[in-house]
């Protein structure tokens, strides 16, 4: 149980309740998109591309359909339209300011290692997979671009024929280098992460059918059921003949943002009528399914003799793969979180993203918002030894307060509590262990950050929400939030059992369906608490107001003296009371309904345009935070262990303790995957990282215990002022890993993973240092 | 491909099953027996997310042939479900959250009453190091510990299901 008390007056929110869907889990029951099954359904299978770059010159099916059991095998001309548009608000080049392009299936030109070139439907999946065998695939292979540098070299070969520069942001507030000039110190240094892969334990999957009127129906492992739209548009239908429904996700973290299965799963139902599955290997999905970027970041910080910024000068190149997808948007977040929490008053940002041939990158847990910690994070260190300040003290002259302006314009209004959060974290350390063994050595770093929450204002984003009593009290939530595991669906049960009084046990949620239930947007931009947290406390809030007014005629009082409990209503602590069966049957005779649809509204901004002078609020808020990781590094070895981690984050409100504190362990132990081992690893851009023996998650043997700091500023946008909590807790271990090796070590790392031969490297270089000056 | 004949004992109940010599134990356990607690995940035996027991000992289905299986005793998740034992497991995963998205959850439940079963499961260390074959990607593991935790001893007296 979390030390967090439930706030006086309020019932639910704040308390460990119970999530509604962990029985089930525990008992194997929920029904996830591959465990689902229909009669007759066929087996439908991708065949990839073998190059990372090449024209196809000849792909030949016959051979494939004329085996036993394939029912169909389909190319891109195949495809009603086969050109996928995904609205990005960004400044892709390649077609204008709002969209990004790719295929469904290849079309001509592969370029990159496994792109979908065939899609197979067959009566088995053995036959599926002989099928793909059988498909012939001449290709003539094209020069790669497998670095982003070397993509913006005019010489390159072009990825696309806008060229290899994807998308770009500038701006500049004040005079950076006139900034960097007037400095007493100035850092510089150059940072880089690598490519890594959601590594979510369900694979992507899916079951299609042909509904009663000819509605094509998808239930797939998505985080956007807003999809249906996408599907419809692939297979030239209108928009309401596409359904999708999202059973309980196993795991998302981004990767399940853009489509995965669904446009196959359509194709193959539509053309065939039959229905179909598709799922996806984990080869598959580690080699072929999008990434998150790797980037290279170059700082140069200045700051006066106090330790003051005066000046940032920041210049990201990020590598987007061979589609553009969301790259523009994710750089978007680099670039408004390029100077970390702190207040400069001299900054300039270059920020681009290429194309290359490697796999697509796109959304992923801390979106472009995460890497950046590892350089504004890294200078900070560095400029304090460099001014023999503490690095803690030196935070805290720089940190951004209410009221503070980001570079791009964004304006903060909510609390920035990170002196707090500091000093909340430092609490709760124990003095550094000394070293196990001789030859190990024992280091501590810190790491703060900022995070958005919720989509870009400009996007006029809103969540819509449905409640309403059944006949016998109970209570139905509708809503078509796709739950990935963080308790999407539970946290709205306990708001609505928070407003309404109906104990969480007597509601039911039906959640992800884009047909029968009410749309909410997206599970991303760690805005679903925020927005459907939202859209159904107001939907609650005026189902509460409905009832309280027919309660009240019948209770004889005003309606703001009605109280609502488990069962029903009653006034002055119980004197007199009405069950909520009784209440529905009173409101039916007096025509007022028991149920109703609320839709939040997130607020509102002022289009972001093709310009560099544009200046703006980008993002409703942001939820900070501060982690401290001890580690241990064996100097022969390089093998480093986290020892012990704590990490802060105000999230304004807790809905649910266990569930905030899930979120931050769980980012956590995946921010430290990230700093110590997992990373997708190419060759001439053919992604030899196919199998979890290869890209090495943490086990519990290598997370160590992770003790969590929940701060409750009471400020924040979503329900009961809570702040998002999915994304932030991803962007600080880095960073705070590599603070706490370069005070083991007295080394800077400052290139991802710091696996073990890079950090024997750095520990044997500066050894060698030392016995030359000695 | 030859056909064989393996007589598989599943959660309690003798099945005789005629597949494909080549097939995995986790596909009979799905395709043709409706069990689909078990799940697919990595194909290659490092994330213990198709975990079922056999003869009581942890094995990933995911590359264990199911002929291997023949005159075995198979349990997966629902058949644990089924037996008193498992109210202990399910009361500590939910009390102390230990999941989020759930995929991973049967895996690591069978793999502690395996431990626990063998009398391996004493200590938070017990805990950690014979989970290392589980991955989760969603809770950073700590609330699975905690609930490994709770598991610790002897199943409680009376309880103890069958093998």
């Amino acid at each position: 149980m979390s030390g967090v008390e439930v706030k006086p007056g309020r019932r639910v929110v704040g308390s460990d309740l119970a999530r509604h869907d962990a029985i089930e889990k525990v008992a194997g029951r929920t029904v996830y998109a591959a465990d689902f099954a229909l009669p007759g359904m066929l087996h439908a299978r991708l065949k990839r591309s073998d190059y990372a770059h090449a024209k196809l010159t000849r792909v030949d099916t016959t051979a494939a359909e004329a085996l036993d059991g394939v029912v169909a095998v389909y190319t891109a001309a195949d495809v009603p339209r086969n050109t996928v548009w995904v609205d990005v608000p960004g400044q892709t080049l390649e077609v204008g300011a709002l969209k990004a392009r790719s295929n469904v299936l290849a079309d001509g030109v592969v370029r990159y290692h496994g792109e979908p070139i065939a899609l197979v439907a067959a009566e088995s999946d053995d036959a599926a997979l002989a099928a793909l065998d059988a498909i012939e695939v001449d290709y003539e292979p094209l020069p790669v671009v497998d670095d982003a540098e070397r993509a913006l070299d005019p010489e390159a070969p072009q990825i696309h024929e806008s060229g290899n520069l994807l998308a770009h942001w500038e701006l500049e507030e004040g005079d950076a280098e006139a900034g960097i000039a007037s400095a007493a110190a100035v850092v510089e240094d150059e940072y880089r992460t690598q490519f890594i892969d959601h590594a979510y334990l369900e694979p992507e999957a899916g079951v299609s059918w042909r509904d009663t009127d000819g509605v094509i129906t998808i239930r797939a492992a998505t985080q956007v059921v807003e999809h249906f739209r996408d599907v419809a548009r692939i297979l030239d239908l209108p928009d309401n003949k596409v359904r999708l429904i999202t059973p309980y996700v196993g795991g998302g973290f981004g990767g399940k943002e853009d489509m995965t299965v669904e446009p196959y799963l359509g194709i193959v139902v539509a053309l065939t009528g039959r229905p179909a599955r598709m799922v996806w290997s984990r080869q598959e999905s580690l080699q072929a399914r999008q990434n998150r970027h790797a980037v290279r970041m170059r700082y140069r910080t200045g700051a006066d003799a106090d330790g003051r910024l005066v000046a940032m000068d920041v210049d990201i190149l990020s590598d987007g793969g061979a589609y553009a997808l969301l790259s523009a948007l994710v750089l978007l977040y680099s670039t408004t979180c390029a100077a970390g929490p702190y207040r400069c008053p001299n900054v300039r940002i270059r920020a681009r993203t290429v194309y290359t041939n490697h796999t697509p990158c796109s959304a992923m847990r801390g979106f472009g918002g995460m890497q950046v910690a590892l350089g504004y994070e890294g200078q900070m260190d560095r400029l304090a030894a460099e001014l023999g300040v503490d690095p803690l003290e030196l935070r805290r002259r720089n940190f951004v307060e209410r009221g503070d302006t980001l570079p791009i314009g964004q304006p903060l209004e909510t609390t920035v509590e990170l002196p707090a959060l500091i000093e909340a974290v430092t609490e709760r350390l124990e003095p550094p262990p000394e070293p196990s063994a001789p030859r190990r050595a024992v280091g501590r770093g810190f790491a703060c950050n900022l995070q958005p929450y919720g989509r870009c204002v400009w996007l006029n984003d809103w969540s819509s929400a449905w409640i309403g009593f059944e006949l016998d009290g109970t209570l139905v939530i509708r809503i078509a939030v796709p739950d990935i595991g963080g308790g999407q669906a539970s946290s709205l049960i306990q708001i609505a059992s928070e407003v309404l009084g109906v104990a969480p046990e007597r509601i039911t949620i039906h959640i992800g369906d884009s047909a029968l239930n009410p749309l909410t947007g997206t599970t991303t931009a760690t805005r679903q608490l925020y927005m459907s947290g939202n859209a159904v406390l107001k939907a609650a809030r005026d189902l509460r107001e409905q009832l309280a007014g027919v309660a009240a005629e019948l209770l004889e009082v005003e309606p703001e003296q009605v109280e609502f409990g488990a069962e029903g209503v009653s006034v002055a602590g119980g004197e007199r009371s009405l069950e909520f069966r009784e209440l529905l049957a009173a409101c039916a005779s007096v025509d007022v309904s028991w149920h109703v649809h609320a839709t939040y509204r997130a607020p509102k901004g002022v289009p972001w345009q093709a310009d560099e002078s544009w200046r703006g609020r980008v993002f409703p808020d942001f939820t900070y935070g501060c982690h401290a990781a001890d580690v241990e590094v064996d100097l022969d070895s390089g093998q480093t262990r986290v020892l012990r981690y704590v990490a802060g984050h105000d999230v304004g409100q807790t809905i649910n303790p266990q569930s905030v504190e899930g979120q931050i362990e769980g980012g956590v132990a995946m921010g430290l995957g990230y700093a110590l081992s997992e990373r997708l690893v190419f060759d001439e851009a053919q992604n030899l990282t196919g199998s979890f023996a290869q890209y090495l998650i943490p086990t519990a043997v290598e997370v160590p215990e992770i003790d969590t700091v929940v701060l409750e500023s009471g400020e924040g946008m979503g329900p009961f002022n809570a702040r998002g909590i999915g994304e932030p807790p991803i962007g600080p271990p880095a960073p705070a890993v590599a603070a706490a090796i370069r005070d083991a070590i007295g080394a800077r790392l400052t290139e991802l993973p710091f696996t073990p031969e890079r950090v024997a490297a750095a520990v044997r270089a500066r050894e060698e240092d030392a016995d030359a000056e000695g | 491909m030859g056909e064989v004949t393996a007589r598989i004992g599943v959660n309690g109940t003798p099945r005789e099953l005629v597949v494909p010599a080549q097939e995995l134990l986790l596909d009979t356990l799905r395709e043709r027996l409706g069990l689909t607690g078990a799940k697919r995940s990595c194909d290659v035996q490092v994330c213990g997310t198709c975990t079922v027991l056999v003869d009581g000992e942890p094995v990933s289905s995911c590359t264990y042939l199911t002929c291997d299986a023949d005159g075995r005793e198979v349990l997966t998740i629902e058949g644990f479900a089924e037996q008193p034992e498992f109210a202990e497991f399910e009361r500590a995963f939910d009390e102390r959250a230990a999941l989020q998205c759930g995929f991973c959850t049967p895996g690591f439940v069978l793999t502690l009453k395996a431990l626990r079963d063998a009398g391996e499961l004493r200590s938070r260390e017990d805990v950690i190091q014979g989970l290392d074959g589980n991955i989760c990607r969603c809770t950073g593991y700590k609330s699975i510990v905690e609930a490994a935790e709770m598991l610790i001893g002897e199943p409680a007296a009376g309880l103890r299901g069958e093998r």
